[in-house]
């Protein structure tokens, strides 16, 4: 029973780690703003969830779980606000998409 | 949203009797009062109830699932030698129009696969979303009308 503890929260936190890593390799890769947002509000949001619930699996204990679970709540409540707020704020000072952008429906409403 | 403060009163009054205020007991004194007014939903008028804390249940569902998918999408588009992306800035008609839906709308949308929201227009009429893939914009928006936006309508209509 202990092992399985410990191989669920080990398998959590490398799958959490790996999202974590490939959050941060997007960062480095993707061309601007805008996409890199995509790769910090969602794997990154991901690997911090999953390594928190490794978290709650291996300590086993009412109040740790409790608080470990209210922190993936947290995550999800707040990582899509900060990067919609990081984008828009990014918009209206101007920063352009890049140059592989196909489209951008928002252009003529701001320029009214 | 009377019911749900009933069914709370109901576990907490589980948790007093029993004398333990653990989380887990009073998880179970929840079971137990959901159970108690399903016994008489006919008499108090909570059919609705029970369908509805099935529809936002269905919907925390799907948006799990599409988190653990957008990620994937992510961690693959990220990994893949050559990056060919198409990325773009898509208006959104918005059918609700409460300003917690849109707020769970545009949450929502964040979290999912390959899409970004960016900002509201003033009249709260369209939503502006950034798309990692924007080469097929009415496919987009055919996939957030058919997925959240209607489930948040089922869920909180």
């Amino acid at each position: 029973m202990n092992e399985i503890v410990t191989l669920v929260s080990a398998a959590f936190l490398l799958i959490g780690s790996l999202f974590a890593l490939v959050a941060s390799v997007g960062l480095l890769r993707l061309p601007d703003l805008y996409t890199r947002m995509h790769a910090a509000s969602k794997a990154g949001t991901m690997g911090a969830c999953l390594m928190l619930i490794a978290l709650a699996v291996h300590s086993g204990d009412v109040g740790t779980v409790s608080r470990a679970l209210a922190g993936v709540v947290f995550f999800l409540l707040t990582a899509p606000v900060s990067s919609h707020l990081l984008a828009k704020a990014a918009y209206s000072v101007g920063y352009r998409l890049h140059k592989s952008s196909v489209r951008d429906e928002m252009a003529p409403e701001v320029e009214k | 949203m009377s019911l749900f403060l009933v069914n709370v009163l109901l576990a907490l009054a589980w948790s007093a009797v029993t004398g333990s205020f653990t989380f887990l007991n009073f998880a179970f004194g929840f079971v137990l009062a959901i159970f108690a007014l399903s016994l008489i939903r006919e008499q108090v008028g909570s059919v609705g109830y029970f369908s509805r804390a099935w529809r936002v249940i269905s919907l925390f569902l799907l948006f799990v699932y599409e988190l653990v998918l957008s990620a994937w999408r992510v961690a693959v588009l990220v990994l893949s030698p050559r990056m060919e992306i198409k990325p773009g800035i898509i208006a959104y008609p918005l059918k609700v129009d409460r300003d917690f839906e849109i707020t769970i709308l545009a949450n929502l949308i964040t979290l999912t696969p390959g899409t970004l929201s960016v900002d509201v227009s003033d009249d709260r009429r369209i939503l502006y979303v950034h798309a990692i893939d924007a080469s097929d914009p009415d496919a987009t928006r055919r996939d957030i009308a058919d997925g959240f936006e209607r489930k948040i309508m089922e869920a909180f209509r």
